[in-house]
Protein backbone atom coordinates (compact mmCIF):
# COMPACT_ATOMS: atom_id res chain seq x y z
CA UNK A 1 0.00 0.00 0.00
CA UNK A 2 1.11 3.58 -0.49
CA UNK A 3 1.20 4.10 3.24
CA UNK A 4 3.61 1.24 3.87
CA UNK A 5 6.71 3.18 4.96
CA UNK A 6 4.78 5.22 7.47
CA UNK A 7 4.19 4.22 11.09
CA UNK A 8 1.23 2.01 11.82
CA UNK A 9 -1.83 3.83 13.16
CA UNK A 10 -3.23 2.92 16.50
CA UNK A 11 -0.08 1.18 17.71
CA UNK A 12 2.02 3.71 19.55
CA UNK A 13 5.43 2.41 20.46
CA UNK A 14 5.49 3.98 23.90
CA UNK A 15 3.87 2.11 26.80
CA UNK A 16 3.64 5.32 28.83
CA UNK A 17 1.62 8.46 28.20
CA UNK A 18 2.34 10.00 24.83
CA UNK A 19 3.15 13.65 25.41
CA UNK A 20 0.76 16.25 24.04
CA UNK A 21 1.66 17.80 20.69
CA UNK A 22 3.23 14.58 19.47
CA UNK A 23 2.10 13.91 15.90
CA UNK A 24 0.76 10.47 15.22
CA UNK A 25 -0.10 8.97 11.83
CA UNK A 26 -3.68 8.05 12.50
CA UNK A 27 -5.77 7.73 9.34
CA UNK A 28 -4.65 5.72 6.33
CA UNK A 29 -5.22 6.96 2.80
CA UNK A 30 -8.14 4.61 2.11
CA UNK A 31 -9.90 5.80 5.26
CA UNK A 32 -9.42 9.45 4.37
CA UNK A 33 -10.54 9.13 0.75
CA UNK A 34 -13.60 7.11 1.75
CA UNK A 35 -14.44 9.55 4.53
CA UNK A 36 -14.55 12.62 2.28
CA UNK A 37 -16.22 10.88 -0.64
CA UNK A 38 -18.89 9.73 1.80
CA UNK A 39 -19.21 13.17 3.38
CA UNK A 40 -20.40 14.48 -0.01
CA UNK A 41 -22.28 11.33 -1.02
CA UNK A 42 -24.30 11.06 2.18
CA UNK A 43 -25.57 14.63 1.86
CA UNK A 44 -26.72 13.88 -1.70
CA UNK A 45 -28.25 10.54 -0.69
CA UNK A 46 -30.16 11.99 2.26
CA UNK A 47 -31.29 15.09 0.34
CA UNK A 48 -32.54 13.14 -2.67
CA UNK A 49 -33.88 10.39 -0.42
CA UNK A 50 -36.05 12.92 1.42
CA UNK A 51 -37.55 14.05 -1.91
CA UNK A 52 -38.34 10.41 -2.72
CA UNK A 53 -39.87 10.05 0.76
CA UNK A 54 -42.03 13.13 0.08
CA UNK A 55 -43.45 11.35 -2.99
CA UNK A 56 -45.24 8.87 -0.73
CA UNK A 57 -44.73 9.71 2.95
CA UNK A 58 -46.16 6.50 4.36
CA UNK A 59 -44.24 3.44 5.56
CA UNK A 60 -45.56 -0.09 5.77
CA UNK A 61 -44.48 -3.59 6.73
CA UNK A 62 -44.85 -6.59 4.45
CA UNK A 63 -44.87 -7.39 0.75
CA UNK A 64 -47.13 -4.50 -0.31
CA UNK A 65 -48.28 -1.15 1.01
CA UNK A 66 -50.37 1.64 -0.47
CA UNK A 67 -52.62 4.37 0.82
CA UNK A 68 -55.50 2.19 2.04
CA UNK A 69 -53.14 -0.23 3.80
CA UNK A 70 -52.05 0.15 7.40
CA UNK A 71 -48.94 2.33 7.69
CA UNK A 72 -46.83 2.20 10.83
CA UNK A 73 -45.37 5.66 10.28
CA UNK A 74 -46.27 8.73 8.24
CA UNK A 75 -43.20 10.96 8.22
CA UNK A 76 -43.81 14.72 8.05
CA UNK A 77 -43.30 16.60 4.79
CA UNK A 78 -39.59 17.29 4.35
CA UNK A 79 -38.90 21.01 3.84
CA UNK A 80 -37.23 22.26 0.65
CA UNK A 81 -34.05 23.35 2.47
CA UNK A 82 -33.31 19.69 3.21
CA UNK A 83 -34.25 18.12 -0.14
CA UNK A 84 -32.52 17.64 -3.47
CA UNK A 85 -33.73 19.24 -5.62
CA UNK A 86 -35.13 22.06 -3.48
CA UNK A 87 -38.38 22.16 -5.48
CA UNK A 88 -40.19 18.81 -5.63
CA UNK A 89 -39.00 16.82 -8.64
CA UNK A 90 -39.08 13.07 -8.18
CA UNK A 91 -37.39 12.32 -11.51
CA UNK A 92 -34.31 14.45 -10.73
CA UNK A 93 -34.16 13.21 -7.12
CA UNK A 94 -34.08 9.64 -8.43
CA UNK A 95 -31.29 10.53 -10.85
CA UNK A 96 -29.17 11.83 -7.95
CA UNK A 97 -30.10 8.98 -5.65
CA UNK A 98 -29.46 6.14 -8.08
CA UNK A 99 -26.17 7.54 -9.42
CA UNK A 100 -24.71 8.23 -5.98
CA UNK A 101 -26.03 4.93 -4.67
CA UNK A 102 -23.32 3.42 -6.86
CA UNK A 103 -20.67 5.64 -5.25
CA UNK A 104 -22.02 4.75 -1.81
CA UNK A 105 -22.21 0.99 -2.42
CA UNK A 106 -19.02 0.43 -4.36
CA UNK A 107 -17.25 2.92 -2.06
CA UNK A 108 -18.04 0.70 0.92
CA UNK A 109 -16.84 -2.35 -0.98
CA UNK A 110 -13.54 -0.67 -1.92
CA UNK A 111 -13.05 0.60 1.65
CA UNK A 112 -13.70 -2.85 3.08
CA UNK A 113 -11.20 -4.51 0.75
CA UNK A 114 -8.59 -1.81 1.42
CA UNK A 115 -9.15 -1.94 5.17
CA UNK A 116 -8.66 -5.69 5.24
CA UNK A 117 -5.48 -5.37 3.20
CA UNK A 118 -4.03 -2.49 5.22
CA UNK A 119 -5.26 -4.19 8.40
CA UNK A 120 -7.27 -1.16 9.58
CA UNK A 121 -10.16 -3.43 10.53
CA UNK A 122 -8.01 -5.98 12.33
CA UNK A 123 -5.89 -3.43 14.21
CA UNK A 124 -8.21 -0.53 14.95
CA UNK A 125 -11.76 -1.82 14.86
CA UNK A 126 -11.35 -5.23 16.44
CA UNK A 127 -13.48 -5.32 19.55
CA UNK A 128 -11.97 -7.32 22.37
CA UNK A 129 -14.18 -9.11 24.86
CA UNK A 130 -12.67 -7.32 27.85
CA UNK A 131 -13.66 -3.98 26.29
CA UNK A 132 -17.28 -5.07 26.51
CA UNK A 133 -17.07 -5.78 30.25
CA UNK A 134 -19.57 -3.58 32.13
CA UNK A 135 -16.78 -2.07 34.23
CA UNK A 136 -14.87 -1.05 31.11
CA UNK A 137 -17.97 0.36 29.43
CA UNK A 138 -18.80 2.31 32.59
CA UNK A 139 -15.26 3.64 32.82
CA UNK A 140 -15.31 4.76 29.20
CA UNK A 141 -18.71 6.39 29.62
CA UNK A 142 -17.40 8.41 32.57
CA UNK A 143 -14.36 9.40 30.51
CA UNK A 144 -16.70 10.55 27.71
CA UNK A 145 -18.77 12.62 30.13
CA UNK A 146 -15.53 14.23 31.30
CA UNK A 147 -14.69 14.95 27.63
CA UNK A 148 -11.62 12.67 27.77
CA UNK A 149 -11.78 10.69 24.56
CA UNK A 150 -8.25 9.35 24.34
CA UNK A 151 -6.34 6.86 26.38
CA UNK A 152 -3.19 8.85 27.25
CA UNK A 153 -1.09 5.70 26.79
CA UNK A 154 -2.62 4.89 23.42
CA UNK A 155 -4.02 8.19 22.19
CA UNK A 156 -4.56 6.98 18.61
CA UNK A 157 -6.52 3.90 19.60
CA UNK A 158 -10.30 4.02 19.26
CA UNK A 159 -12.22 3.82 22.51
CA UNK A 160 -14.91 1.15 22.81
CA UNK A 161 -17.79 3.49 21.95
CA UNK A 162 -15.98 4.59 18.81
CA UNK A 163 -15.32 0.99 17.85
CA UNK A 164 -18.93 -0.02 18.44
CA UNK A 165 -20.39 2.92 16.53
CA UNK A 166 -17.97 2.59 13.60
CA UNK A 167 -18.50 -1.17 13.43
CA UNK A 168 -22.28 -0.73 13.60
CA UNK A 169 -22.13 1.81 10.76
CA UNK A 170 -19.68 -0.02 8.51
CA UNK A 171 -20.98 -3.55 9.02
CA UNK A 172 -24.59 -2.82 9.97
CA UNK A 173 -26.18 0.42 8.85
CA UNK A 174 -24.54 0.95 5.45
CA UNK A 175 -24.94 -2.71 4.35
CA UNK A 176 -28.58 -2.48 5.52
CA UNK A 177 -29.00 0.60 3.32
CA UNK A 178 -27.55 -1.24 0.33
CA UNK A 179 -29.52 -4.46 0.76
CA UNK A 180 -32.83 -2.70 1.47
CA UNK A 181 -32.15 -0.32 -1.42
CA UNK A 182 -31.57 -3.18 -3.83
CA UNK A 183 -34.72 -4.85 -2.51
CA UNK A 184 -36.70 -1.84 -3.76
CA UNK A 185 -35.66 -2.54 -7.35
CA UNK A 186 -38.18 -4.79 -9.13
CA UNK A 187 -35.51 -5.93 -11.59
CA UNK A 188 -33.02 -6.82 -8.84
CA UNK A 189 -35.56 -8.70 -6.74
CA UNK A 190 -36.54 -10.75 -9.79
CA UNK A 191 -32.89 -11.59 -10.35
CA UNK A 192 -31.99 -12.05 -6.67
CA UNK A 193 -35.16 -13.18 -4.86
CA UNK A 194 -33.26 -13.51 -1.56
CA UNK A 195 -33.27 -9.70 -1.33
CA UNK A 196 -37.01 -9.73 -0.59
CA UNK A 197 -36.68 -12.71 1.72
CA UNK A 198 -33.99 -10.96 3.80
CA UNK A 199 -36.00 -7.78 4.42
CA UNK A 200 -39.45 -9.40 4.46
CA UNK A 201 -41.05 -7.85 1.38
CA UNK A 202 -40.83 -4.67 -0.64
CA UNK A 203 -42.86 -2.48 1.69
CA UNK A 204 -40.63 -3.66 4.55
CA UNK A 205 -37.56 -2.88 2.44
CA UNK A 206 -38.71 0.74 2.26
CA UNK A 207 -39.21 0.83 6.03
CA UNK A 208 -35.80 -0.77 6.71
CA UNK A 209 -34.25 1.73 4.27
CA UNK A 210 -35.83 4.60 6.22
CA UNK A 211 -34.85 3.24 9.65
CA UNK A 212 -31.23 2.55 8.64
CA UNK A 213 -31.02 6.02 7.07
CA UNK A 214 -32.31 7.52 10.31
CA UNK A 215 -29.60 5.55 12.11
CA UNK A 216 -27.00 7.07 9.81
CA UNK A 217 -28.34 10.56 10.50
CA UNK A 218 -28.02 9.93 14.25
CA UNK A 219 -24.48 8.62 13.69
CA UNK A 220 -23.54 11.72 11.69
CA UNK A 221 -24.91 14.10 14.33
CA UNK A 222 -23.14 12.31 17.22
CA UNK A 223 -19.98 12.04 15.12
CA UNK A 224 -19.95 15.78 14.37
CA UNK A 225 -20.66 16.73 17.99
CA UNK A 226 -17.84 14.50 19.26
CA UNK A 227 -15.41 15.76 16.61
CA UNK A 228 -16.12 19.29 17.81
CA UNK A 229 -15.74 18.31 21.48
CA UNK A 230 -12.53 16.41 20.79
CA UNK A 231 -10.99 19.41 19.04
CA UNK A 232 -12.49 20.18 15.66
CA UNK A 233 -9.48 21.44 13.73
CA UNK A 234 -6.93 18.77 14.77
CA UNK A 235 -9.54 16.10 14.01
CA UNK A 236 -10.41 17.53 10.57
CA UNK A 237 -6.71 18.05 9.80
CA UNK A 238 -5.94 14.44 10.68
CA UNK A 239 -8.68 13.26 8.35
CA UNK A 240 -7.13 15.39 5.59
CA UNK A 241 -3.43 14.62 6.10
CA UNK A 242 -3.53 11.47 8.20
CA UNK A 243 -1.45 13.10 10.93
CA UNK A 244 -2.99 13.89 14.27
CA UNK A 245 -1.51 15.94 17.07
CA UNK A 246 -2.15 14.50 20.52
CA UNK A 247 -4.28 17.10 22.32
CA UNK A 248 -3.66 18.54 25.78
CA UNK A 249 -5.58 16.71 28.44
CA UNK A 250 -8.52 19.00 29.11
CA UNK A 251 -9.03 17.75 32.65
CA UNK A 252 -5.43 18.53 33.56
CA UNK A 253 -5.73 21.84 31.81
CA UNK A 254 -8.70 22.74 33.96
CA UNK A 255 -6.96 21.63 37.14
CA UNK B 1 -9.89 31.46 22.64
CA UNK B 2 -8.42 30.63 19.29
CA UNK B 3 -9.87 27.17 19.78
CA UNK B 4 -13.36 28.63 20.00
CA UNK B 5 -12.83 30.75 16.89
CA UNK B 6 -11.55 27.75 14.98
CA UNK B 7 -14.46 25.67 16.16
CA UNK B 8 -16.94 28.34 15.15
CA UNK B 9 -15.23 28.79 11.80
CA UNK B 10 -15.29 25.06 11.19
CA UNK B 11 -18.94 24.81 12.15
CA UNK B 12 -19.80 27.69 9.85
CA UNK B 13 -17.72 26.21 7.04
CA UNK B 14 -19.33 22.81 7.55
CA UNK B 15 -22.87 24.20 7.58
CA UNK B 16 -22.14 26.40 4.55
CA UNK B 17 -20.56 23.44 2.80
CA UNK B 18 -23.59 21.20 3.31
CA UNK B 19 -25.89 24.05 2.25
CA UNK B 20 -23.77 24.79 -0.81
CA UNK B 21 -23.84 21.09 -1.68
CA UNK B 22 -27.64 21.01 -1.51
CA UNK B 23 -28.11 24.11 -3.65
CA UNK B 24 -25.13 23.20 -5.84
CA UNK B 25 -26.93 20.00 -6.77
CA UNK B 26 -29.69 22.06 -8.35
CA UNK B 27 -27.10 24.04 -10.33
CA UNK B 28 -25.53 20.79 -11.54
CA UNK B 29 -28.89 19.37 -12.62
CA UNK B 30 -29.53 22.54 -14.67
CA UNK B 31 -26.14 22.62 -16.43
CA UNK B 32 -26.36 20.55 -19.65
CA UNK B 33 -22.88 18.97 -19.49
CA UNK B 34 -23.22 18.06 -15.80
CA UNK B 35 -26.80 16.95 -16.31
CA UNK B 36 -25.46 14.45 -18.83
CA UNK B 37 -23.14 12.97 -16.16
CA UNK B 38 -26.00 12.91 -13.66
CA UNK B 39 -28.21 11.11 -16.19
CA UNK B 40 -25.47 8.58 -16.99
CA UNK B 41 -26.54 6.80 -13.79
CA UNK B 42 -29.44 5.26 -15.73
CA UNK B 43 -27.10 3.72 -18.32
CA UNK B 44 -24.69 2.49 -15.63
CA UNK B 45 -27.46 1.00 -13.50
CA UNK B 46 -29.16 -0.63 -16.46
CA UNK B 47 -25.87 -2.10 -17.64
CA UNK B 48 -24.89 -3.28 -14.16
CA UNK B 49 -28.26 -4.80 -13.42
CA UNK B 50 -28.33 -6.59 -16.72
CA UNK B 51 -24.74 -7.77 -16.31
CA UNK B 52 -25.36 -9.04 -12.77
CA UNK B 53 -28.72 -10.64 -13.44
CA UNK B 54 -30.33 -13.16 -15.72
CA UNK B 55 -32.44 -11.27 -18.23
CA UNK B 56 -34.96 -14.06 -18.22
CA UNK B 57 -35.36 -14.06 -14.42
CA UNK B 58 -38.95 -14.08 -13.25
CA UNK B 59 -40.57 -11.55 -10.97
CA UNK B 60 -41.88 -13.00 -7.73
CA UNK B 61 -45.40 -14.41 -7.98
CA UNK B 62 -47.61 -14.40 -4.90
CA UNK B 63 -50.34 -16.57 -3.40
CA UNK B 64 -53.96 -15.36 -3.58
CA UNK B 65 -53.94 -14.69 0.18
CA UNK B 66 -51.02 -12.28 -0.28
CA UNK B 67 -52.95 -9.94 -2.57
CA UNK B 68 -53.68 -6.33 -1.61
CA UNK B 69 -57.21 -6.03 -0.22
CA UNK B 70 -57.59 -2.87 -2.28
CA UNK B 71 -55.57 -2.09 -5.42
CA UNK B 72 -55.48 1.68 -5.83
CA UNK B 73 -55.56 3.40 -9.19
CA UNK B 74 -53.00 5.94 -10.33
CA UNK B 75 -52.18 8.14 -13.30
CA UNK B 76 -55.23 8.40 -15.56
CA UNK B 77 -58.27 7.02 -13.75
CA UNK B 78 -60.56 7.58 -16.72
CA UNK B 79 -59.45 8.91 -20.13
CA UNK B 80 -62.85 10.70 -20.39
CA UNK B 81 -62.47 11.45 -24.09
CA UNK B 82 -65.66 11.20 -26.21
CA UNK B 83 -64.16 8.28 -28.16
CA UNK B 84 -63.20 6.38 -25.03
CA UNK B 85 -66.48 7.03 -23.26
CA UNK B 86 -68.32 5.72 -26.34
CA UNK B 87 -66.17 2.58 -26.30
CA UNK B 88 -66.94 1.98 -22.62
CA UNK B 89 -70.65 2.42 -23.37
CA UNK B 90 -70.67 -0.35 -25.97
CA UNK B 91 -68.32 -2.55 -23.94
CA UNK B 92 -65.40 -2.12 -26.36
CA UNK B 93 -67.17 -4.07 -29.10
CA UNK B 94 -65.77 -1.68 -31.73
CA UNK B 95 -62.33 -1.46 -30.10
CA UNK B 96 -59.51 -2.97 -32.16
CA UNK B 97 -55.98 -3.45 -30.91
CA UNK B 98 -53.69 -2.42 -33.78
CA UNK B 99 -50.37 -4.25 -33.98
CA UNK B 100 -48.13 -2.66 -36.59
CA UNK B 101 -44.84 -0.97 -37.29
CA UNK B 102 -42.00 -3.31 -38.29
CA UNK B 103 -44.17 -6.40 -38.68
CA UNK B 104 -44.93 -8.52 -41.74
CA UNK B 105 -48.57 -9.17 -40.77
CA UNK B 106 -50.24 -6.16 -39.14
CA UNK B 107 -53.09 -7.18 -36.84
CA UNK B 108 -56.33 -5.59 -35.75
CA UNK B 109 -57.69 -7.67 -32.87
CA UNK B 110 -61.07 -7.34 -31.24
CA UNK B 111 -61.40 -7.79 -27.50
CA UNK B 112 -63.18 -11.13 -28.12
CA UNK B 113 -60.25 -12.33 -30.25
CA UNK B 114 -57.79 -11.26 -27.56
CA UNK B 115 -59.84 -13.04 -24.90
CA UNK B 116 -59.89 -16.21 -27.02
CA UNK B 117 -56.10 -16.39 -27.06
CA UNK B 118 -54.21 -18.64 -24.62
CA UNK B 119 -53.76 -16.57 -21.48
CA UNK B 120 -51.46 -16.44 -18.50
CA UNK B 121 -52.55 -15.61 -14.94
CA UNK B 122 -50.04 -14.13 -12.56
CA UNK B 123 -50.23 -12.59 -9.11
CA UNK B 124 -47.49 -9.99 -9.10
CA UNK B 125 -46.47 -6.83 -7.32
CA UNK B 126 -46.99 -3.42 -8.89
CA UNK B 127 -44.34 -0.95 -7.70
CA UNK B 128 -45.11 2.71 -8.23
CA UNK B 129 -42.19 5.08 -8.79
CA UNK B 130 -43.55 7.06 -5.83
CA UNK B 131 -42.94 4.20 -3.44
CA UNK B 132 -46.21 2.34 -2.88
CA UNK B 133 -46.75 -1.29 -3.89
CA UNK B 134 -49.87 -3.36 -4.50
CA UNK B 135 -50.28 -7.01 -5.32
CA UNK B 136 -52.92 -8.09 -7.82
CA UNK B 137 -53.78 -10.87 -10.20
CA UNK B 138 -53.43 -10.20 -13.93
CA UNK B 139 -54.73 -12.32 -16.77
CA UNK B 140 -54.18 -12.10 -20.52
CA UNK B 141 -52.16 -13.36 -23.50
CA UNK B 142 -48.40 -13.05 -23.68
CA UNK B 143 -47.32 -9.99 -25.64
CA UNK B 144 -44.86 -12.34 -27.33
CA UNK B 145 -47.74 -14.40 -28.77
CA UNK B 146 -49.13 -11.31 -30.53
CA UNK B 147 -45.72 -10.23 -31.77
CA UNK B 148 -45.08 -13.69 -33.20
CA UNK B 149 -48.51 -13.70 -34.84
CA UNK B 150 -47.71 -10.32 -36.38
CA UNK B 151 -44.29 -11.66 -37.45
CA UNK B 152 -42.02 -8.94 -36.08
CA UNK B 153 -39.20 -8.11 -38.48
CA UNK B 154 -35.61 -8.65 -37.45
CA UNK B 155 -34.93 -4.92 -37.69
CA UNK B 156 -37.22 -4.19 -34.72
CA UNK B 157 -35.65 -3.48 -31.33
CA UNK B 158 -38.43 -1.88 -29.31
CA UNK B 159 -42.17 -2.10 -28.88
CA UNK B 160 -44.13 1.14 -28.45
CA UNK B 161 -47.57 1.32 -26.83
CA UNK B 162 -49.97 4.13 -27.68
CA UNK B 163 -52.86 4.60 -25.29
CA UNK B 164 -56.33 6.15 -25.26
CA UNK B 165 -55.64 8.54 -22.38
CA UNK B 166 -54.40 12.05 -23.08
CA UNK B 167 -51.65 13.91 -21.27
CA UNK B 168 -51.37 17.59 -22.27
CA UNK B 169 -53.27 16.76 -25.44
CA UNK B 170 -51.14 13.81 -26.53
CA UNK B 171 -51.80 10.11 -26.18
CA UNK B 172 -49.86 8.40 -23.39
CA UNK B 173 -47.08 6.24 -24.80
CA UNK B 174 -44.46 3.91 -23.39
CA UNK B 175 -41.90 1.51 -24.78
CA UNK B 176 -39.93 -1.58 -23.81
CA UNK B 177 -37.21 -3.50 -25.59
CA UNK B 178 -37.82 -6.78 -27.39
CA UNK B 179 -36.24 -8.87 -24.63
CA UNK B 180 -38.75 -7.56 -22.10
CA UNK B 181 -41.49 -7.79 -24.74
CA UNK B 182 -40.89 -11.53 -25.16
CA UNK B 183 -40.40 -12.17 -21.41
CA UNK B 184 -42.71 -14.96 -20.17
CA UNK B 185 -44.41 -12.63 -17.66
CA UNK B 186 -45.02 -9.78 -20.10
CA UNK B 187 -48.74 -9.96 -20.84
CA UNK B 188 -51.57 -7.82 -22.17
CA UNK B 189 -53.94 -8.05 -19.24
CA UNK B 190 -57.66 -7.82 -19.99
CA UNK B 191 -58.68 -9.19 -16.58
CA UNK B 192 -57.61 -8.29 -13.06
CA UNK B 193 -58.39 -10.00 -9.74
CA UNK B 194 -60.84 -12.32 -11.49
CA UNK B 195 -62.97 -9.76 -13.33
CA UNK B 196 -62.74 -7.78 -16.56
CA UNK B 197 -60.23 -4.95 -16.30
CA UNK B 198 -62.08 -1.85 -15.07
CA UNK B 199 -61.71 1.69 -16.37
CA UNK B 200 -59.58 2.80 -13.42
CA UNK B 201 -56.99 0.11 -14.09
CA UNK B 202 -56.83 0.56 -17.87
CA UNK B 203 -59.77 -1.11 -19.65
CA UNK B 204 -59.88 -2.85 -22.00
CA UNK B 205 -56.19 -3.85 -21.96
CA UNK B 206 -53.07 -2.83 -20.10
CA UNK B 207 -49.48 -3.93 -20.29
CA UNK B 208 -47.86 -5.91 -17.49
CA UNK B 209 -44.13 -5.76 -17.83
CA UNK B 210 -43.07 -7.17 -14.47
CA UNK B 211 -39.60 -6.17 -13.22
CA UNK B 212 -40.25 -2.52 -14.10
CA UNK B 213 -42.04 0.34 -12.32
CA UNK B 214 -45.68 1.34 -12.63
CA UNK B 215 -45.34 4.06 -15.28
CA UNK B 216 -44.17 1.40 -17.75
CA UNK B 217 -47.42 -0.57 -17.29
CA UNK B 218 -49.31 1.30 -20.04
CA UNK B 219 -53.10 1.35 -19.63
CA UNK B 220 -55.89 1.82 -22.24
CA UNK B 221 -53.69 0.37 -25.00
CA UNK B 222 -54.89 1.17 -28.54
CA UNK B 223 -51.86 0.44 -30.64
CA UNK B 224 -48.64 -1.55 -30.47
CA UNK B 225 -45.80 -0.75 -32.88
CA UNK B 226 -42.52 -2.53 -33.38
CA UNK B 227 -39.80 0.04 -34.10
CA UNK B 228 -36.06 0.05 -34.75
CA UNK B 229 -35.37 3.13 -32.68
CA UNK B 230 -37.12 5.35 -30.14
CA UNK B 231 -35.80 8.49 -31.86
CA UNK B 232 -39.01 9.23 -33.75
CA UNK B 233 -41.35 8.57 -30.80
CA UNK B 234 -42.46 11.69 -28.91
CA UNK B 235 -39.32 13.62 -28.01
CA UNK B 236 -37.21 10.52 -28.41
CA UNK B 237 -36.85 9.23 -24.85
CA UNK B 238 -39.33 6.42 -25.28
CA UNK B 239 -42.24 7.41 -23.10
CA UNK B 240 -44.53 10.21 -21.99
CA UNK B 241 -42.97 10.69 -18.55
CA UNK B 242 -39.47 10.16 -19.90
CA UNK B 243 -40.03 12.97 -22.42
CA UNK B 244 -42.04 15.26 -20.16
CA UNK B 245 -40.07 15.20 -16.91
CA UNK B 246 -37.01 12.97 -17.43
CA UNK B 247 -38.05 9.78 -15.69
CA UNK B 248 -35.66 6.96 -16.56
CA UNK B 249 -36.64 4.90 -19.61
CA UNK B 250 -35.13 1.91 -17.81
CA UNK B 251 -37.48 1.58 -14.85
CA UNK B 252 -35.93 -1.50 -13.25
CA UNK B 253 -35.16 0.45 -10.05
Amino acid sequence: MTDAPQPTPGQPASPTAVPASTSIYRHRLATRVWHWVNAVTIVIMIGSGLTILNAHPHLYWGEYGANSDHSWFNPPHMPSYLTIPAGYNLAIARRWHLLFALVFGFGLLAFMVASLLNRHFQKDLRIRLKELAPSHLWFDLKEHLAFRFHDPKHPAAFNIFQKLSYALTIFGLIPAMIVSGLALSPAMTAAWPWLLAVVGGRASARSVHFIAASGLVVFIIVHLVLVILAGAWPEVKSMLTGWWRVPEDRAEEAA
Amino acid sequence: MSGIITRRALLTTGALGAGALLSGCDQVANTPALRKILFSGETINEGLQRALSNRGSLAKEYRPDQMSPFFRTNGTRNPNTPDYTAMVADKFSQWRLQVGGLVNRPLALSLAQLQAMPARSQITRHDCVEGWSAIGQWHGPLLGTLLKAADVRTTARYVVFTCADLFSGQHYYESIDLIDAFHPQTILAWAMNGHLLDVGHGAPVRLRVERQLGYKQAKYIMQIDAVASLAGIGKGKGGYWEDAIDYDWYAGI
